[in-house]
């Protein structure tokens, strides 16, 4: 994907919109006794539909300014959402899976990757927090949220980022279809 | 060309993992005054105000939420509210929440009824105006800051409004000029000397990872006289060394012991309830001279 400053700007407000929704709002609002978390949804459908690069920056990007708005450790959380923005965009470029449940899963998966690594990162720098069944519930919890809402995530995201979007080739070709363009009727 | 791209992705990919540790290294080395820490207070200040203005302004959303949550635990009630919801909807969720805040807002003023005066130690009362959904830190962003009085490690209290009384519930990791962050007792780095109110059973409060509603009263002597219900209050200074002095004041509600696991054994666990349901605070008081009293 060709990143131009049109693009650029429309990642870095997705970013910022993200970010003070999920401080402000999301978080405060109780589902299932956990609360429901936008950033590594928004990351995995930045992932999915720009590339890994994109994706990797983007988790990058908005790891640091979480971690800058919450007072937290800076750069943990950008590596936790750089491996799920990188991890989504590999998926398009390897697989580019079409199946209308991907967004779920991936947005299932990127969740699991960031509180977890969020958890194992915390750990390794000595945090002392017990492993208890309880968190384990709550990590559980936090991913079937996310899941239920990522499909209309990702389709807002979908839509915010279309316009710099290269046309989906498939698209192209039903379109080419319709009008007769590459129909092998048509030349026949 | 293919890889030059290939190339050109690990190498950006490497430079942000890579600049990522070392923030992380940096970071953790650092003492709160140093760099990263004042550019973090700086970017702080500059977007409290925006997450201020964002969170009055989904606060509607937010209340429309717990409404919805609050109608589906009471589905018996569900048949007779559905005849006047409609009319009254939206009327109820503003009323709702103004009530929620009115209750919540008492109880920390019933604060001073407690067995300690909180009025004593400069109460600052905020709003909440955000929160990391992060289950291990658990933090709370106000919308008061040092132009307030507010300093870092000053304790926090709170109500959450279901009338179960008011209590502690953390202390001022960092502030900014209109904003400060809370780390709460629910975080495994926060550790609070308590003791029940009888005060004989002392011991450091600490949380249990995943459960903001259950607290665990450690180091507690096995042959202390405690038992279920006893009210857990700050155990404030226990040292005669002035250098060592609590940063809690003495005798501010926590919790009840809720259960206690292998009583008079080596191995006795004390869990305490929080007074406070940390996920329901919607206005906090800073105690900004927590050595007021002593």
């Amino acid at each position: 994907m060709i990143i131009t400053p049109q693009t650029v700007g429309r990642l870095a407000l997705l970013g910022v919109v993200v970010v003070i929704v999920q401080v402000a709002a999301i978080s405060q609002v109780s589902l299932l006794g956990t609360t429901a978390d936008l950033v590594p949804l928004v990351v995995a459908a930045v992932g999915l539909l720009c590339g890994s690069l994109t994706g990797a920056i983007f988790g990058f990007a908005v790891g640091l300014f979480v971690d800058t708005a919450l007072f937290q450790i800076m750069g943990l959380s950008s590596l936790v959402y750089l491996v799920a923005g990188y991890g989504a965009g590999r998926l398009r470029e390897l697989r580019d899976p079409q199946a209308p449940v991907v967004p779920v899963v991936v947005g299932a998966v990127a969740t699991a990757v960031a509180t977890i690594g969020f958890g194992v990162m915390n750990f390794l720098l000595g945090m002392d927090a017990p492993v208890s069944f309880l968190l384990a519930r709550q990590i559980l919890a936090t991913i079937l949220v996310n899941a239920v809402i990522a499909l209309p995530v990702f389709a807002l995201v979908r839509r915010w980022m279309l316009p710099v979007l290269p046309d989906d080739p498939r698209r192209r070709r039903r379109r080419a279809y319709t009008t007769g363009g590459l129909s092998p009727l048509s030349r026949a | 060309m293919y890889d030059r791209t290939i190339r050109r992705r690990r190498a950006v990919l490497a430079l942000l993992v890579v600049s990522s540790l070392i923030l992380v290294t940096a970071y953790f080395g650092e003492s709160p005054s140093s760099p990263l820490h004042s550019v973090q207070r700086g970017i702080m200040s500059v977007v409290s105000p925006i997450q201020e203005g964002a969170s009055r302004a989904l606060k509607p959303f937010r209340d429309l939420f717990g409404w919805v949550g609050d109608t589906v635990s009471a589905k018996g009630d569900l048949k007779d509210a559905r005849k006047e919801r409609d009319a009254w909807q939206a009327k109820a969720i503003s009323l709702q929440a103004q009530e929620r805040q009115n209750r919540e807002l008492r109880g920390l003023m019933g604060l001073d009824d407690s067995p300690t005066d909180v009025d004593t130690y400069g109460p600052v009362t905020a709003r909440v105006i955000g929160r990391s959904s992060v289950l291990w830190y658990v933090q709370l962003v106000i919308d008061k800051g040092t132009a307030s009085g507010l300093r870092a490690e000053q304790p926090v209290v709170a109500s959450d409004g279901t009338g179960n009384g008011a209590g502690l519930i953390g202390k001022v990791q960092t502030a900014a000029r209109g904003s400060a962050i809370i780390r709460l007792i629910t975080d495994s780095e926060v550790a609070v000397p308590a003791r029940n109110v009888g005060g004989n059973a002392d011991g450091v409060v600490t949380p249990r990872a995943g459960d903001p509603q259950d607290l665990i009263l450690k180091y507690a002597d096995k042959d202390a006289a405690i038992s279920l219900n006893d009210p857990v209050v700050t155990a404030g200074t226990v040292s005669s060394r002035k250098d060592l002095k609590s940063l809690y004041p003495e005798d501010i509600p926590i919790g009840r012991v809720s259960a206690i696991e292998d009583p008079g054994s080596e191995t006795q666990e004390i869990h305490v309830k929080p007074y406070v349901d940390l996920r329901r605070v919607e206005f906090v008081r800073v105690l900004t001279k927590p050595q007021a009293g002593s």
